[in-house]
This record gives structure tokens, sequence and C-alpha cells, in this order.
């Protein structure tokens, strides 16, 4: 049988799901840990009842202690285990920074290659339906800043799965980035076993007359622009980088060398961020290319409807900005698109 | 179990420890060594009893002020000294520093220079022992300062939780820097609370390296029978400055007269009376021998090579 026939239509969390069971199976010192990872919910379906199939000790609930545990992580990782910390939202992980930061991302230097900290961090980003101020937070570029940390924030179910299994077999502590927006969205996924390498990008639609640069779910909105900005005839190419450190520069340089122009469309505040690293790469390496930045306005993120609408780039204001960018009418008001994955989310959590 | 106390090995691992970090002292103005040092003088009755008790199955997580951690348990003292001059033969080839050390062979872990940040590591470590079902106890040292963070007692609660296979060596100096404990916790806090985490935890009465000695066998006694963490809360007095080579009565932050006591009553002196003359003079010629060829072996390595800068940022 042919393996590259064996895929499945499967979402974005059921991805995940696969992922973990499968490296489970593949490893015995691979586990998860993490608040509610063996609850009946199981963070979203991706840790759903592992406890059963592989044992408690491989995959359990925790005290809410994000410091110690990620300590606790490191150590186990030392000893030759490969944990999986899973945090139902991004911003609980600024209580784990002392652990990431001073040590996970130090040992080997400081043991001069003895030890390896094989620790993968899977952090949710939450939006919409009022997440707010504290449960909305994107913060990959305090974690590409850091020498020793690899970060990777997959957008579609078929990388997702293979980001996460290439996330678990790396010898690196990596901050794995899923967005919920993401979860629904659905994608054939090979069956079996695949790595989606680190440093290694995507072209998602190919075009001449401008590079589009998104970042996990800002990858979605850069496509949906791309289909509007195809109505008056501007032809944007697409690039999701899915790994951010390391991340592929060659292709993100030669796109933006053959378009002339670069949108960073970032997923998260622009000082000092993502589309900052990413604009500066380009203007110190490459000739005469025009670049711009869309992102999160620089406020904390309100929770009314109105004002969080207001916070977030969205599919319209991307393609306004490149049209521009691409010498188009100043006026154009291109139709509002849906994002169905955020329209369809409610609450509670 | 109870191994018998070895007054001659206990005494050439605390001669060993003293001297070297006396040479360390004799050399540092020559500013070969261009780090940092928190120096352990005065607390190794601590490391000597406790090593001597553990065995080669032990890990070893240890901090900042790790020196007679290191000594004491014979991780490689040529590798440490090297480490101290920034050279290439060093424990982390240079890059880590008096702060860093680590040798695996002794199962000793890359230290931490952040207060109470290798603890759950310690944690971890044990977890993965019980994960594996593999023998040995976790030796985790930290200074009373490690007990003012939130992360300690999070460890603390993490090993009690899963019963997991662990020593925290609690070395009391009473010091944070220059801040007493009286002023960073009420109560004397130490032990009352960790039983309060279900941990298995004692204070312990004497100070001498034979009372660390026997404190440590007792736990390793109890761990034998029943998997749970335990914790030994020893007093000690650091007789040198926070960091660097000062004496500790320079500054006029603590009362002089307690470290004369404890100098008057260092137990290297007591370890010695106990022995013949002929053994002591045998042991302080190895000692020396041993501290003369290690740093001749940090002089004779060569410092690392530039391009080395960027080796082992990641596997």
């Amino acid at each position: 049988m042919n393996n590259t026939l064996d895929k499945k239509l499967i979402n974005y969390g059921e991805a995940l799901y696969e992922a973990c069971f499968q490296e489970m199976a593949n490893d015995e010192n691979v586990f998860i840990y993490g608040l509610g990872v063996d609850d009946p919910k199981g963070h979203y379906g991706t840790s759903k009842d592992l406890h059963k199939e592989y044992g408690n000790k491989r995959n359990f609930d925790i005290p809410l202690s994000e410091d110690a545990l990620t300590g606790v992580g490191i150590g186990a990782a030392l000893a030759g285990l490969r944990p999986i910390y899973v945090h139902q939202r991004m911003d609980f992980l600024l209580l784990c920074m002392n652990q990431l930061v001073n040590m996970a991302a130090k040992i080997r230097y400081i043991s001069s290659g003895e030890h390896s900290v094989p620790i993968v961090i899977r952090a949710a980003i939450g939006r919409s339906w009022g997440q707010g101020a504290q449960h909305s937070q994107s913060f990959q570029s305090y974690f590409m800043h850091v020498p020793g940390i690899k970060v990777i924030a997959p957008t579609t179910p078929h990388d997702a799965k293979g980001a996460l299994i290439s996330s678990i077999r790396d010898n690196n502590p990596v901050v794995f980035i899923e967005h919920r927006m993401l979860y629904k969205n659905a994608g054939y996924v090979p069956s079996t076993s695949y790595e989606i390498p680190f440093g290694k990008g995507r072209i998602l639609r190919e075009g001449n007359d401008i590079t589009i640069v998104g970042v996990s779910h800002t990858v979605e909105d850069s496509l949906r622009a791309a289909d509007l900005l195809k109505s008056v005839g501007v032809n944007a190419e697409v690039i999701d980088p899915i790994s951010l450190s390391p991340i592929d520069y060659d292709l993100i340089r030669s796109s933006a060398s053959k378009t002339k122009k670069l949108l960073v469309v970032d997923n998260g505040w622009m000082t000092c961020g993502f589309s900052s690293e990413i604009i500066t790469d380009v203007a110190i390496n490459c000739e005469g290319i025009r670049c711009q930045r869309i992102g999160f306005e620089d406020t904390p993120c309100p929770t009314t409807p109105i004002l969080e609408k207001a916070f977030y780039p969205n599919p319209q204001s991307i393609a306004i900005m490149a049209n521009k960018m691409c010498g188009g009418n100043k006026k154009w008001s291109p139709p509002a698109v849906e994002q169905h994955e955020i329209l369809s989310f409610k609450g509670p959590f | 179990m109870k191994k018998k106390f070895n007054v001659e090995k206990a005494y050439y691992l605390f001669l060993l420890t003293r001297k070297s970090e006396e040479k360390i002292i004799e050399l540092y103005n020559t500013d070969k060594i261009k780090s940092p040092v928190h120096l352990s003088i005065g607390q190794e009755a601590i490391a000597v009893g406790v090593n001597m008790a553990i065995s080669e199955d032990e890990v070893i997580f240890s901090n900042y002020r790790g020196h007679a951690h290191y000594i004491a348990r014979e991780a490689n003292l040529d590798k440490m000294w090297a480490e101290l001059y920034g050279k290439s033969r060093g424990t982390a080839r240079g890059k880590g520093g008096s702060m860093h050390l680590n040798d695996w062979g002794k199962k000793f872990m890359p230290t931490s220079a952040i207060v109470s940040t290798a603890i759950p590591q310690a944690v971890g470590y044990a977890y993965a022992l019980k994960y594996k079902n593999q023998k040995g106890v976790v030796i985790c040292y930290h200074g009373d300062g490690a007990t003012d963070e939130g992360v300690f007692w999070e460890s603390l609660n993490f090993a009690s939780l899963h019963s997991l296979p662990i020593i925290f060596i609690c070395e009391n100096n009473k010091y944070a820097i220059y801040t007493h404990q009286d002023k960073r916790a009420m109560n004397d806090p130490i032990v009352e609370r960790a039983r309060a985490f279900g941990v298995n935890a004692t204070k312990i009465k004497g100070s001498s390296t034979e009372d660390f000695y026997n404190a440590t066998i007792d736990c390793l006694n109890n761990i034998e029978k029943e998997s749970k963490p335990h914790l030994i809360e020893c007093n000690c007095l650091r007789w040198r400055d926070h960091v660097g080579v000062g004496d500790a009565r320079d500054l006029n932050y603590r009362n002089e007269k307690e470290v004369d006591e404890a100098i008057t009553n260092d137990d290297l002196l007591s370890l010695e009376k106990k022995l013949p003359i002929s053994t002591v003079n045998a042991i302080k010629l190895k000692v020396d021998s041993q501290i003369n060829n290690a740093v001749r072996f940090a002089e004779d390595s060569k410092f690392p090579e530039v391009n080395e800068l960027y080796d082992n940022v990641y596997g």
C-alpha cells in the first residue's frame, strides 16, 4: 500500500492527538502533563484518555505550580525522559520564564554538551469571545529572543502533526504554539508518523506581486486577504514560516527578492516582535524591498467585541495594506470576509 | 544497614575541600579566576557528611555555592580548576565557571546561579527515577535563602504528592547575602512548613560531619523502606563573604563573636584530633599534591578556541 495515499481528513486538534498517541507508542520515555490533560476534555481532545492507553504516569494532571512543574519537566528530561508540558493558555508561560530561559535554554551550553533538555512546552493562544487581556497573548517573540530554545507555530493540521512529532524527537527545549482558532480546521493528514523539519517554511500560495508572511492564525487571514487581492488583480505570495526559531530566512528573502514587496502579518504586538525580526533580516540581506507590517494594536486585548475587532488585523485590513503597497487604489474597500472559526466560537472557555 | 563513620575518609574529603578553597583565596588576586566564586568555607561538614553516606547511584543537584558539594563528591578536581581558569579542559570548556560546575561521571548535575532554580529539576529527576523504576535517590542541596522562593514549596508539594525518592539538604547559614533569616521569614520556618507538605523533615541538632552523615543515612534507610521526600536542615556558618574571598567579619553586618566561635569549633580540627599524626600528615601531603596538580593542570590547559562560542547552544 502506498503510504502517501493513506491520508485522512481530520482537524488540527485531532492531528495533535495523533502525534501524541503515536509518539507515546513509539517511545516509552514520552509523557504528557499539565492542568487537565487527563480530564474528560483532555485539552480539547489532544490528550484525551491517553492515560488509559499508556498509564497514569504518562498522562497526568498537576498542581497549579507552573514554575516548579517546568523545572520538573527539565529534570525529567535530564534523566532521559521526553516530557510534554501542556498549557491551556500561553499567558501562563510567564510563570515559567525563569526555568525556560535560565535553565532549559542554558544547560546544554553550561555543560559543554554533556546534557540536553528535550522538553516540549505546548502553549495554546486564545482569541475571541471575550478572552480579553490575559487569555489571548501570543509570546512567540519572547522565546525567539533566547538562544537555546526552538519555537514552532504550525498552521495546518498536516504541519501540526508533523511539527509536534519533530518537537518531541528534538533534543532541545521547544515552545510549540497552537492557536485555538485553528483547532477545528480540517485537512488531509497522513495516518503514519512523519516529521516537519525545523527551519523550513512553506509557500502556501504562489504569486509575483507581493510577499505576505503570517504567523500561526494570521497565515489563515493572509490567505483570505490574498483571495480579496485577486479581485483587484494583485497576486500575493503567502508564506507560512511554520518554524519561528530557527526560521527559514532563505525562503522569505527569495520570495521578497522576487516580488520586491514584503508585508509581515504579526500575531502579536509588533514592537520588538516577529515582524521586526523578519523585516530587519530582509532589509539587511536584500536590495530594494518595500517593507510593511500589520499586527496587534499597541494595547492590551480588550474584551468587548467591538474593540476586540479593532485590536486584531483582519483579511480586509491586510488586503488594503497590501494593495496600497502594490500601487492600488487607496480608497479600495474590499467586502467583509467571514472568519468562520471566530464567528462560530462560543465559550465559556 | 549503617556503615560505620570513617574518620580518616571524612578528614581527607574535608581537608581537600577546605584546602582547595584556600587555594582559590590565595590565587584570587592574581585575577586568573575571572569570575565570581561563592566559597563554602565553614559549611563543608554538610557536604562531607552527605557524600560519605551516599553511593554512586545518587544524583546530585547543587547550587552556585557548590564547590564543597562537588569536591566532597570526589568529582574531577583538575577539571574544576581548569573551569575556574576558563580553560578548555574545564567542566564546561570554560563556558560555565564556578557557578555552573558539573561532572556527569559523578552524577553531579550542572548547577544554577539563580537561587532555588535547580530544586524542581531535582524533583523531576526523582520523578524520572520512579518512572523508570531505577535505583538511586536524588540529593538536592539548597540554602535557607532558597526557601524564600515560591518554587521551593511548589517543589516540595509535587515531591510529596508523588512520593519521590529525594533528600533536600538545607544548608542554613542564616544569611541571604547579608540579610538575616529573621528579616525574611517568621518563626524559624523551614522544618515545620516542610512537614505540612508531607515531607519527612528534621532539624539536625549538632553540626559535625558525623551528625550530617548519620542524618543522611537515616533518610536513605527510610527511603529504602518507603519512597518519600525527606528534608534535613543543617546549621552552618559561612566564614567568608557571600561572594568573593573576603572575610565574613569585614562589613559588620553580623556578630563577629559567632564567627570566631564557629572557627574555634571547626570540625576539621575535631576530625584531625581523632587521627594518628602519621595519618594526618600523609593525608595533608596527598591533599597538597592533588591540589597542586589540579592548579598545574589548569595553568597548562589552553583557552578554548574562539570558534567554540557557538558550540552547544543547540543539540
